[in-house]
C-alpha cells in the first residue's frame, strides 16, 4: 500500500506542476505537453518514455488496488457481525472514508484519461491542442464536469491525508512527536495538491484562463 | 435515575441472538455500569429469568475481563476507562443503552455479553514472552536501561488486553495489543535476544487468529482504557521490517 501509493504520489507532484503551466499561456503549456512526448530522446524514441511511464503507473495502481481489495476483504471476514448500534467516527474522517473514496478516484482517473489523453470525451478532443482541450472542457456551461472533477480532487484530498500519514506509519515511523509533524505534513501536503488541482478548473470557469 | 437497556441476548455460540429491551429503575448515578447490570441480574433472578452473562473480575479498572459496547463505544463513551470503571452518572435519566459484546470473528460470543479472547493468548504464545533464567529479581541497577525506553516500555505494558482495540477497529484488526505486546519487550535490553523472531511470529499469529489488517485508522487508541497511544504500532511495522529484512521471514522463536 505504501510503496505503490509514494508511487503514484509522486506522479500527482509531477502532474499538478504540469497542469500549473496552464497560468504561463498557451503556447508554453502546449509546448511542455509536446515535450513530454519527446522525454528521453535521443536515448528513447519519441512516445517511448510516457509509455514506460503509463506501464509502471498502471502497475503501481493494480498493485494498490489489489492491496486494498486484500485488507477490505480481510476486514469483512475479520467482522462477520455487524453491531447493531453503529458509532461515529472517533478516529480520523479521512482514514474511513479511504475504500470508498479510491472507488471515487478509480472512476475519475477512467473518465480522466477519455477526456483529456484519449479525448473521446471532451468537445474538442484535439491531441495536438491541449490547452484548448482544457479550456472547452471546463467552460461554464459544461459545469457538471467541473463538478465532477472538483469532488473527485477533493476525495483525493481526503485520500492524501489518511494515505501519506498511513504510509510514513507503515514504512517505520515511531515516536508521538514523529507522529505530529507525520499528520501536519500529511494535511498541508493534501491541502497543497487539492488546491494545486483545484485551481485550473476554476481560472478556466471564471475566464482567468481562455 | 430510570433506563432502557438493549442487550445482546445469545443462549450459546451457535443460537443465532437477539437485542433485548429491559427497563431498570431507581439506577443510582453513583453505581458503576458493571452495578447496574447486577441490579438488573437480581431482578431477572427474581423473576425467574436467565440472566445477561458478561465478563467482569477485579472490578478496578486493571484486569481486563471486562468489555462491553456501549452505544457503539467500547467500554463506553468517558475516554481511559474501562467498563467497570464507567459510572452512571455519564447517563442521564430516560436514556435508552445499547449493549453488545465485542464484534470480532477472533473473539466468538460465548453466551449473551462474553466472548472468548484465546486469540490474544495464541498471539502471546507466539513471541511474547523472554527466555531467562527465573529465579529470585535481579539487581534492578545490573542491566541500565534509558529512561525514555523504559517510560516508552512501562507505556505498552500497561495494556490489559480487554480486546476494546479489536472491538472499535472498522477492520476488526488486533494491532494495537499486538503491537504493545512486542514493543514492551522490545525496547528493553532483556528483549532483544528475540527481538526480530519475536515481531514475526506474533503478526503471524495475530493474521492466522483471524484479526483484520490494520489501516492505521486510530480508533483502537481512542477507546483504549489504559491510552496506548497508536506510534506502538509504528514502533512495530519498523520492528517488523527490520525482521524481515534480518531473518528472511523465519517465523517463531
Amino acid at each position: 500500500m505504501a510503496v505503490t501509493g509514494i508511487l503514484l504520489v509522486l506522479f500527482l507532484i509531477a502532474h499538478m506542476l504540469g497542469n500549473l503551466k496552464i497560468f504561463t499561456g498557451a503556447e508554453a503549456f502546449n509546448h511542455y505537453a509536446h515535450w513530454l512526448r519527446d522525454l528521453g530522446t535521443p536515448l528513447l524514441a519519441p512516445g517511448w518514455y510516457l509509455w514506460i511511464q503509463r506501464t509502471v503507473l498502471l502497475v503501481a495502481v493494480l498493485a494498490h488496488i489489489g492491496a486494498a481489495t486484500v485488507l477490505a476483504l480481510r476486514a469483512r471476514a475479520a467482522r462477520p457481525v455487524q453491531y447493531a448500534h453503529r458509532k461515529k467516527v472517533q478516529g480520523s474522517y479521512a482514514a474511513r472514508t479511504m475504500r470508498w473514496g479510491g472507488v471515487i478516484i478509480l472512476l475519475f482517473v477512467i473518465y480522466h484519461i477519455l477526456d483529456l489523453t484519449t479525448g473521446t470525451l471532451n468537445p474538442v478532443g484535439d491531441a495536438t491542442r491541449p490547452h484548448s482541450n482544457v479550456v472547452a472542457d471546463f467552460a461554464p456551461e459544461r459545469w457538471y464536469v467541473t463538478l465532477f472533477y472538483t469532488l473527485a480532487v477533493v476525495s483525493l484530498g481526503f485520500h492524501l491525508r489518511h494515505g501519506t500519514f498511513s504510509a510514513l506509519r507503515s514504512l517505520g515511523q515511531q515516536t508521538p512527536a514523529g507522529e505530529r509533524r507525520a499528520r501536519t505534513f500529511a494535511l498541508v501536503f493534501a491541502v497543497v495538491l487539492t488546491a494545486g488541482y483545484l485551481v485550473v478548473p476554476f481560472a478556466v470557469l471564471t475566464g482567468l484562463v481562455r | 435515575m430510570n433506563l432502557t437497556l438493549r442487550i445482546w441476548r445469545q443462549k450459546g455460540p451457535e443460537d443465532k441472538g437477539r437485542m433485548v429491551t429491559y427497563k431498570v429503575d431507581d439506577v443510582s448515578p453513583d453505581m458503576s455500569f458493571l452495578e447496574m447490570l447486577d441490579v438488573l441480574n437480581e431482578r431477572l433472578i427474581l423473576q425467574g429469568e436467565e440472566p445477561v452473562a458478561f465478563d467482569h473480575d477485579c472490578r478496578e479498572g486493571i484486569c481486563g475481563m471486562c468489555g462491553l459496547m456501549i452505544n457503539g463505544n467500547a467500554h463506553g463513551p468517558q475516554r481511559g476507562t474501562t467498563a467497570c470503571q464507567l459510572h452512571m452518572r455519564q447517563f442521564s435519566d430516560g436514556d435508552t443503552i445499547d449493549i453488545e459484546p465485542w464484534r470480532a470473528r477472533a473473539f466468538p460470543v460465548i453466551k449473551d455479553l462474553v466472548v472468548n479472547r484465546n486469540a490474544f493468548d495464541k498471539i502471546i504464545a507466539a513471541g511474547g514472552y523472554i527466555t531467562a533464567p527465573t529465579g529470585s529479581a535481579p539487581e534492578a541497577h545490573a542491566t541500565p536501561v534509558a529512561k525514555a525506553d523504559a517510560d516508552a516500555a512501562f507505556e505498552s505494558a500497561a495494556c490489559i488486553g480487554c480486546g476494546a482495540c479489536v472491538a472499535a477497529c472498522p477492520n476488526g484488526s488486533g494491532m494495537l495489543f499486538t503491537a504493545a505486546k512486542v514493543t514492551q519487550l522490545s525496547l528493553l535490553p532483556q528483549g532483544q535476544p528475540e527481538r526480530y523472531t519475536r515481531v514475526i511470529g506474533m503478526v503471524d499469529a495475530h493474521d492466522e487468529a483471524g484479526f483484520g489488517g490494520c489501516t492505521n485508522a486510530g480508533e483502537c487508541t481512542a477507546v483504549c482504557p489504559k491510552g496506548i497511544p497508536l506510534n506502538t504500532i509504528g514502533r512495530l511495522n519498523r520492528d517488523y521490517l527490520a525482521a524481515t529484512a534480518k531473518r528472511g521471514g523465519t517465523p517463531g522463536s
